[in-house]
């Protein structure tokens, strides 16, 4: 086919560019400038190369240290509520009615804290667990727990946790309901007429139907959770000391703290490269699950065209002309 | 191996106390022979399937009991009655291969392990899956699938009878005949009571020795496929078994005569005691109607085409507001397409409000 040569087409996509280039490329490219070099205000600045991604990765020096550590804190932060939301958001929605009014009050009581603006979450709990005058705290020691977000790293961890794990494991019951929701009736009668137990039809049957939207989950909890900035800022401050301060919290502190451009520069690129890598094995992951399914699909001819198609009722097919 | 019973068996979706006119399933009692191979044909929506999932146990019914071999097994649940039951679609264990896939109905009942390999291996010989054990279920085919199944249900050794809920939609037509050859195989090799529920009166008719026609939730007539075809207890199962389906006139009958329209057509038999303000119509089957050169005395139709189905031909006719379908003979050409209907007396049949009215000879 012979392609129509029409140089005024770049016309067209010029405003895309200059919006990408506006809105992305040049804050990007910015940043990398910054990145390589050192400044002492007054718009001077001075070159310094790959220095302070060198001093980002060594931990002996006050820049990595601090890096490493709140790396270490956040990945540590995000297994531990991966390790919670992750199995309590499948018991979550496999407790959940399947039909009848319900459905919609269980769905609307989950949503509910998914609607809510992250520095807002930051505020309840932060009030909620106040031993002087919020509800959890003051009841907590009421009850003879010391208890004390602000004055103990422990308390602190648990709060900033159990507050991600109200806030978010909704997200993960929701994706799992709509896997469980896709599974056919017939799947629960065959395995009742199988003789299958509660726990062998959770693992023969939901828990592979529901792989997909898990790991989507997973992905977008481990995201989110690694970018983790409002709520623990709100709560805890990343203190007490810096027990509860997180990559981005660190980040912030650096560029606005202490107005160490080129250090917090070479911080966000290193952190924006972990998260492309973390999304772009998840990515790869799922597309290849995708195409295993594919292949499976079409080694053999008289495999049905649609994997998928399988599981959808088909329309009944009409008995005869005439006959209602 | 069971000998299932129904005894005025109902079901009704919206609960006992729903009008009977609105229950899924209305009052049965049948009995089911052990090692019969039956169908259970209606159209969509005709409680077939409520039917088999009352047997199957995964509806309870509204009344009614259900007796295996004379016991009631109406309270028990579906783990609890040796029934296998095969899906419209495939349902198959993903994440098992296809010999872990036949073990499961057993494993979960604790059978040991060697008696468990040795039934996996007949039932795959069985079923032609021998090559295919150890390879992951989601890989094989749609019809594969449903031989995966079935088997799941056949490795049961103790296993009643064998439910198929339309198990050929979602098969390609030409492996169709396949997979329905094998399962007339494994029911003369097994001798297991199988029914097999379809809206396709061409597979229930190959399938079945004996077809169960249902409609509105109502059992209208159980029999062998010549007995459906020759004499349909209801003018339902007339025009729903055969291609074209059977003609209904409405009529007037004293005696031995049927009055359409001022004109007169001779019954085999006699039918004096009709019920009155009964709606009565009569049922004849396009084979036995035949269309000839316009005559006096006979019924006259005008030709609205002519449908050639190779082996025989027949055409479409009306009389009056009445479409009616009529052998066309070989060589039969009508030039004004004006035609005679011409009824073979012993294969008129007498309906009063849609059931068949036997008559005296």
């Amino acid at each position: 086919m012979d392609k129509t040569v029409n140089q005024k087409a770049w016309f067209l996509v010029l405003p895309v560019f200059l919006v990408v280039a506006f809105s992305a490329v040049l804050p990007l490219m910015t940043v990398v400038n910054y990145s390589m070099q050192d400044t002492f205000g007054n718009n001077q600045f001075f070159w310094n190369g790959v220095g302070w991604f060198k001093e980002l990765l060594d931990p002996s020096t006050d820049l990595g240290g601090r890096f490493l550590a709140s790396l270490g804190r956040n990945l540590f932060f995000s297994l531990v509520i991966l390790a919670i939301e992750v199995p309590l958001g499948i018991v979550v929605a496999l407790s959940m009615p399947r039909e009848g009014w319900t459905v919609a009050a269980c769905l609307i009581i989950l949503a509910l804290p998914l609607l809510i603006p992250w520095n807002v979450v930051g505020t309840i709990w932060q009030i909620f667990g106040r031993p002087d005058i919020g509800l959890l705290g003051y009841t907590l020691n009421a009850i003879g727990i010391d208890y004390n977000y602000v004055a103990n790293e422990f308390d602190a961890w648990v709060t900033v946790i159990v507050m991600d794990v109200w806030h978010w494991t909704s997200l993960v019951a929701l994706l799992c309901y709509a896997g469980l929701k896709s599974i056919p009736e017939a799947y629960y009668q065959a395995a009742q007429i199988d003789g299958a137990s509660r726990w062998a039809v959770f693992k023969a049957i939901q828990l592979p139907k529901m792989n997909r939207v898990l790991l989507i989950a997973v992905l977008l909890r481990f995201m989110d959770s690694f970018m983790i900035y409002t709520e623990p800022f709100v709560v805890t401050g990343g203190g007490p000391g810096n027990s509860t301060t997180f990559v981005s919290i660190e980040l912030v502190k650096i560029a606005l703290g202490q107005f160490d451009l080129g250090k917090a520069a070479a911080l966000s690129l290193v952190y924006n490269l972990i998260i492309l890598i973390v999304c772009w094995i998840f990515y790869t992951v799922m597309t290849n699950a995708g195409v295993e399914r594919k292949i499976q699909a079409s080694s053999e001819p008289a495999v049905e065209p649609k994997p998928s198609a399988a599981l959808k009722p088909m329309p009944a097919l009409k008995p005869k002309e005439g006959v209602a | 191996m069971a000998r299932i019973d129904l005894v005025d068996l109902a079901h009704s979706y919206g609960g006992n106390d729903a009008p009977q006119e609105s229950f899924a399933l209305k009052p049965v009692t049948m009995t089911w022979r052990q090692g019969g191979a039956y169908a259970l044909l209606g159209p969509s929506g005709c409680g077939k399937t409520t039917l088999l999932n009352v047997i199957s146990g995964i509806i309870t019914p509204s009344r009614g009991k259900i007796l295996f071999d004379g016991k009631d097994i109406t309270p028990l649940s579906t783990q609890k009655r040796n029934i296998a039951q095969v899906f419209q679609f495939p349902v198959i264990y993903d994440t098992m291969t296809v010999g872990q896939n036949l073990a499961f109905p057993l494993k979960n009942r604790g059978v040991p392990k060697a008696d468990i390999d040795r039934r996996v291996a007949e039932i795959g010989r069985l079923l032609d899956l021998e090559p295919y054990l150890n390879r992951k279920a989601t890989r094989l085919t749609a019809d594969a699938k449903q031989k995966i199944s079935l088997g799941r249900g056949l490795v049961r050794s103790d296993v009643a009878a064998v439910l198929f809920d339309e198990p050929l939609t979602v098969i390609d037509p030409e492996l169709k005949w396949q997979l329905r050859s094998k399962l007339k195989a494994l029911h003369r090799e097994l001798d297991l009571t199988m029914i097999y529920v379809t809206h396709d009166q061409t597979e229930a008719l190959t399938f079945a020795d004996t077809v169960v026609v249902m409609h509105d939730g109502r059992v209208v007539q159980s029999g062998t496929p010549a007995e459906l075809f020759d004499k349909p207890a209801h003018t339902f199962v007339g025009y729903f078994i055969g291609s074209p389906g059977m003609n209904i006139l409405p009529a007037e009958v004293r005696g031995r005569e049927a009055w359409i329209g001022g004109h007169v057509i001779a019954l085999n038999r006699s039918y004096d005691n009709l019920p009155s303000g009964a709606k009565i119509e009569i049922g004849v089957r396009p084979e036995f109607v035949e269309v000839v050169a316009p005559a006096p005395g006979l019924l006259t139709a005008r030709i609205e085409r002519i449908d050639d189905l190779g082996r025989i031909r027949f055409a479409r006719v009306r009389v009056g507001d009445a479409k009616l379908a009529a052998r066309a003979p070989g060589g039969f050409t009508s030039a004004d397409g004006s035609a005679g209907l011409k009824f073979d007396p012993s294969h008129v049949h007498v309906y009063a409000d849609s059931l068949l009215v036997e008559g005296a000879a």
